[in-house]
Order: structure tokens, then C-alpha cells, then sequence
């Protein structure tokens, strides 16, 4: 009786681990800096060169995202508008790493689209970058009030992601910290 | 000469550029290194079988070796100058999975997470060889009558002239 079974059975098996492998995202590479504290850096800022930002300015003792962005890249152009959204209703300040850009272009681009950023670091040669685990743009990092990476989204932010990732885990770091 | 002669004559042609030496594609790497080769052979070494260790994330078919997005471009520059700073391979790796995680490495390393991954080639050998067992456990069972064995196959192999 087991050996009609057998072949039919490890066929559902296979197909199962290959439907599972047809709807996940090879592209979306899982951190292992979450739950870490955050890389430190200290880099220009993009308005005043003169000043810095640094990660002790994100360590607010509130929930902070910053987001990694880049005049060449499309997805930037389409989260822009929801970021200066999240920006205008003030839920959660988000501060901005401009990842090897140029600044001209840069700073044209906030001129023009809004600028939803407290602050934004210039990461010229690409190397916090690095340090954070970065591979492509845009990707966001959600910080806790310690600067600890809780989550980090890969990929252009929009109402759905916003409303799915984003809310819920801010909610609860909230509700830890007080 | 017929339309038919005058291809067959420059596919002719064609071939013969592409196979002399001379004429074919110079191979050159398509990744163009700005930076001059390290000094040190050994060092050069090292750093050479290291690119070829790590994965692009930008292009995740390619090792940085043989990647020009801009990623791939830093994390050479910054696996160099760790080794021009004395790091181990170790000490590179590990700054790297700490970063990027295990997805970086093109060769997973051997953790409980990946022993299916590393014994399914020996699982899969040994599965398929108790079946192969099987199988011929099942045919030495049968008697071993000539003239069964035909009739249990009425259609003639493809192979006998009708």
C-alpha cells in the first residue's frame, strides 16, 4: 500500500517547498542586525556640511526611523511623498542617510519634493553604508529610544507597508517604553 | 554566385574570423578594478580568493569579484583595506556575516540551521540507492522465464525493425 503512497506524497512535499519558494522575495535579504544596537556613525550633514549627525542625535529616547535614500534610485522617488506624509503628521521623526548621491542633486530633490527629514547624514563613500548592512535603496530602519534596530524595511514605503510594518511596531515600542 | 553562395560564403567567413586568434574578442574581466593590485603576493592572494567568497546583494548570482554595482565596488575596497590592516580571512568574514548575515558567504557555514543543506547530497544518494536496491531486489525475485518475460511485454522495443 506505502509504496502507491510514496511517490504521490513526495510529491506534494516538493511542490509544497516550491510554492513557498514562488511567493518569497529572493531579493529581501533578512538583517541580522535587528534587534541590535545600531552601527555608530558620525557623518556631515546634507543642509550644513559644517555640523554633523551622529547616532547618539538618533538616540532621542523615542522611536526614530532613518531612511536610506538616494537621488538615483527609483524607489526613493516613489516612498518620498509618504515620508514627507509621515513627516507632516508627525508620528515619528525620521531622519535620512543620503547614500553615495550627489549633493547638488540632493539637496535640489529636498528643495523640490519636500523635505520630510529632521536631519540627514551624507554618506559619500558608502561606508556606514556597510556598517549598517545596507545592499539597496530605499531601506529604513525603525530604532527604539536606545538605539536598538528593531526592524528594518527593505523596499519603497506606501500607505499599506506604513499601515502593516510600520504602525503596529511603533505602537508596541511605545507601549514598552513607558 | 547564387544569394544561397554569397551566405553560405561570409558564414563561412565568420567563422573562420572568430577562430583565428587574432580576431576574436579580446578576454578581458569585465570588472574594471580603479584601485592598483595590492603589493604584497600574498596579501594580493588572499584578497583575490576573498571576492570570490562573498556574495553581491546587489546581483545575487554575481560574487563581488565579478560585480560593478556600486555596492560590490565598496565592499572590495573595504575587504582590502582590512587586509592591508592586518585583519584575519576570519575577521573579514565575520565583519561581513555580522552585516550582511550568512547570505553573503557563497559557502554556507556548517550550523545546525544548515546540516539539511549539507547532508541532503548524501541523503539524497543514500534514498535513491536503497531504492535502486529495491528495485532489483524485486526483479530477482521474479523467476527469470524468458517467455513470461516477453509476454509481460506485448508492444515490441522501439529499436526492433518491424
Amino acid at each position: 500500500m506505502w509504496r502507491y503512497l510514496a511517490a504521490p506524497a513526495l510529491f506534494i512535499v516538493l511542490l509544497g517547498f516550491f510554492l513557498v519558494g514562488l511567493f518569497r522575495d529572493p531579493t529581501l535579504v533578512p538583517s541580522p542586525l535587528i534587534n541590535q544596537p545600531a552601527p555608530q556613525f558620525e557623518l556631515p550633514q546634507l543642509l550644513d556640511p559644517e555640523r554633523t549627525l551622529a547616532l547618539s542625535d538618533l538616540a532621542t529616547g523615542e522611536p526614530v526611523l532613518l531612511n536610506v535614500w538616494a537621488t538615483w534610485c527609483v524607489g526613493c522617488r516613489q516612498e518620498h511623498g509618504m515620508l514627507v506624509d509621515i513627516s507632516r503628521s508627525g508620528e515619528i521623526p525620521i531622519f535620512g542617510l543620503n547614500w553615495k548621491d550627489d549633493r547638488t542633486a540632493a539637496l535640489r530633490w529636498l528643495e523640490r519634493l519636500g523635505d520630510p527629514y529632521v536631519a540627514v547624514a551624507v554618506d559619500d563613500d558608502g561606508r556606514v553604508a556597510i556598517d549598517w548592512g545596507v545592499y539597496g535603496s530605499p531601506e529604513t530602519f525603525l530604532l527604539d529610544g536606545q538605539g536598538i534596530i528593531r526592524y528594518k524595511h527593505i523596499g519603497p514605503i506606501d500607505q499599506a507597508v506604513w499601515e502593516r510594518e510600520f504602525r503596529p511596531r511603533i505602537a508596541q515600542l511605545r507601549q514598552g517604553d513607558s | 554566385m547564387s544569394m544561397r553562395g554569397i551566405l553560405m560564403a561570409l558564414m563561412l567567413l565568420g567563422l573562420l574570423l572568430s577562430a583565428a586568434p587574432g580576431w576574436s574578442a579580446p578576454h578581458t574581466p569585465l570588472t574594471v578594478e580603479a584601485l592598483s593590485p595590492l603589493e604584497d603576493p600574498a596579501q594580493r592572494a588572499r584578497y583575490e580568493r576573498l571576492i570570490r567568497e562573498i556574495r553581491c546583494l546587489v546581483c545575487q548570482n554575481e560574487p563581488i569579484a565579478d560585480s560593478n554595482a556600486p555596492l560590490a565596488r565598496d565592499l572590495r575596497r573595504e575587504i582590502r583595506e582590512r587586509i592591508e590592516g592586518g585583519s584575519t580571512d576570519r575577521e573579514i568574514l565575520d565583519f561581513l556575516t555580522a552585516r550582511y548575515g550568512d547570505f553573503v558567504l557563497y559557502r554556507p557555514p556548517f550550523t545546525p540551521r544548515t546540516w539539511l543543506l549539507w547532508f541532503a547530497p548524501i541523503l539524497l544518494l543514500l534514498g535513491g540507492g536503497w531504492v535502486f536496491w529495491r528495485v532489483l531486489r524485486s526483479r530477482a525475485d521474479k523467476p527469470l522465464d524468458d517467455d513470461e518475460a516477453w509476454s509481460e511485454d506485448p508492444e515490441p522495443a522501439e529499436d526492433t525493425p518491424r
